[in-house]
């Protein structure tokens, strides 16, 4: 598929993305409730929410991949639930990494959306409020345009903060090919094996893809500045 | 229908009581010093802000002790201090935004009305941050307006405008009123705001209502503030009596006889306003015939008020049906020997008219 990659290499490249697509989404359909809710919320136990959303971005990897490994695994809570519901384990698999990396990217997530949901608010929904638009049609026609460009920063900021995940993958996913091995554990790989032209082929892949994303949120939020899209 | 509003605020080191009636024609203004709570009267109405009330407009009860109607389901258009209009939205976005949410059979006010109303047809296209203070600010009046409101709340619309801009937002309100006829609260703590657009009159001081009625009968009250102020005067309303093509001047009939102004591009028989300061007017025993001054109107002395300038005193009086002011000096007061029930002749040396 891609010329100048082997095909373990581009399966790993493939994992990664998919890894990464599929976080994505899944962490911001489900932190935007807690984004807002960190947003609006008067209660004294938010900086105590915040600070262990905070925690991802302060503790090492390998922090976190252990004690994922102790709950996903086969003695842990989460693996025990597993179990009973019939599955397996969820360590050394790809549902395992998504898990993970939902953990792992949390802050990059809830961060900018919060941010967003907070400057969406206050004066514009109380005008649309006068302006007969109930609470949900609120969120839609007001929250969510006003948010736009938290909601795409937060996006591609955990899409490429998944692609270069290392240490958690490393500790609960192992390195078992088109499972759990995604491109930075491959080029780890290659490094170790010292097959240097292989490594550079995928990390320059990497760069080039990391590149284009940044690249397209500012030119976005250029064009978003230009339009006035946000206050 | 009727507004009745019951209304009690209490924040630690304030409190706030109204038990009003808000009349069902023309602009009330809610008048008091900043932090009288003027504004959070408003957000209570509108259901943003939650305190002990009872709120009715017409048969419907917005709130009592037991209903709570949320902002979205009151019948009420809120001009807030600042523009606020929806910054993702274009003007014709903003205007549509509260339209399309009314249902059809209860839009009173169509969208080309509105728009024609305000002058905003050249902005429809146009972003929002295009805009000057004073359009955004008639945006925002159209896009109250087109969701054909009950009752219409306006906190301090002038407050953040440069003073060109209140000039032409006044009118715009004026015209407004006269079109459309909704039942409006005005917050403002400005008197020359009341005096140019108020019919009607709630004053607010520290938490209490301290006096209400209607706006001439407060202005020329003499135990209250506004009749001792710089620019204490009156609205007298009239209508057009004739227009004088030689002398470029209109003719307006008004309590107390007529007022010719320079000429108005107003029809005859359309009611004006006219604004009559109480330091512009003096005072005659017998009608002056040989006087540049040729404004002058029959009145009866109702009242003799002391002024904060001892130098000066207030002359409430009568003209047919209603009120004015008019500040002289205690020397003038002595030496033609005023005094209550005299007959005098007001001689008006400026009017301010508005259609």
């Amino acid at each position: 598929m891609i010329s100048w990659l082997s095909s373990s290499d581009a399966g790993a490249l493939l994992l990664s993305l998919k890894l990464a697509s599929i976080n994505t989404l899944l962490l911001l359909l489900l932190t935007a409730p807690l984004a807002w809710w960190l947003a609006r919320t008067r209660c004294r136990l938010r900086p105590v929410i915040e600070a262990v959303v905070a925690l991802p971005l302060i503790l090492p990897p390998t922090v976190l991949g252990f004690y994922l490994l102790l709950f996903l695994g086969p003695n842990g809570w989460g693996g025990q639930l597993m179990q009973l519901l019939g599955g397996h384990p969820l360590t050394f698999s790809f549902a395992g990494l998504v898990i993970a990396s939902m953990i792992y990217s949390l802050p990059f997530a809830v961060q900018p959306l919060q941010n967003a949901f907070q400057s969406a608010g206050g004066r514009h929904l109380e005008v649309a409020a006068t302006l007969r638009a109930g609470p949900v049609d609120r969120f839609f026609s007001v929250t969510l345009p006003l948010a736009r460009r938290g909601i795409i920063t937060g996006a591609v900021l955990v899409f490429a903060h998944t692609l270069g995940e290392f240490g958690v993958i490393l500790m609960i996913g192992g390195n078992i090919p088109d499972v759990t091995q995604v491109a930075s554990i491959a080029i780890y790989d290659h490094v170790e094996a010292l097959d240097y032209s292989a490594a550079h082929s995928l990390s320059i892949t990497l760069v080039a893809i990391a590149f284009t994303l940044l690249l397209g949120v500012y030119t976005l939020n250029r064009r978003f500045r230009l339009l006035g899209s946000n206050p | 229908m009727s507004i009745e509003l019951k209304l009690q605020i209490e924040r630690p080191e304030f409190k706030l009581s109204i038990d009003t009636v808000i009349p069902k024609r023309g602009i009330t203004a809610l008048f008091g010093p900043s932090g009288a709570g003027k504004t959070s009267v408003l957000r209570c109405i509108a259901g943003l802000e939650r305190h002990p009330a009872r709120i009715q407009v017409g048969a419907n009860v917005w709130q009592d002790d037991k209903h709570f109607l949320p902002p979205h389901l009151r019948s009420v258009a809120y001009v807030f201090q600042e523009p606020s209009l929806l910054p993702h939205l274009s003007v014709q976005g903003n205007l549509e935004y509260g339209f399309k949410r009314v249902p059809k059979q209860q839009r009173h006010i169509q969208f080309d009305n509105a728009v024609e109303l305000l002058g905003l047809s050249a902005l429809l296209h146009r972003n929002t941050e295009q805009l000057s203070g004073g359009q955004r600010q008639r945006v925002a009046i159209a896009r109250a307006l087109l969701t054909s409101p009950q009752l219409l709340l306006m906190d301090e619309p002038l407050a953040s405008l440069d003073d060109d801009s209140k000039a032409s937002i006044l009118n715009y309100i004026d015209e407004v009123q006269q079109q459309l006829n909704i039942p409006t609260l005005y917050v403002t703590h400005s008197t020359s705001e009341i005096v140019r657009l108020a019919d009607h009159l709630i004053m607010l001081d520290a938490g209490q209502v301290i006096a209400e009625g209607e706006i001439n009968e407060l202005l020329t009250r003499g135990d209250l503030p506004l009749a001792h102020h710089a620019d204490a005067g009156v609205m007298l309303k009239g209508t057009v009596a004739a227009h004088d093509d030689e002398f470029h001047l209109t003719v307006l009939n008004v309590p107390g006889g007529q007022l010719a102004v320079s000429k108005k591009n107003i029809a005859i028989g359309a009611p004006v306003r006219a604004r009559l300061l109480a330091r512009d007017i003096s005072l005659t025993l017998i009608k002056p015939e040989q006087s540049s001054i040729q404004n002058i109107l029959n009145a009866r002395i109702d009242a003799l008020i002391d002024d904060a300038d001892p130098a000066q005193v207030l002359i409430k009086l009568e003209l047919d049906d209603c009120h004015c002011l008019a500040r002289i000096t205690r020397r003038a007061l002595s030496k033609l020997k005023l005094n209550v029930g005299m007959e005098v002749f007001a001689q008006v040396k400026s009017v301010a008219v508005v259609s």
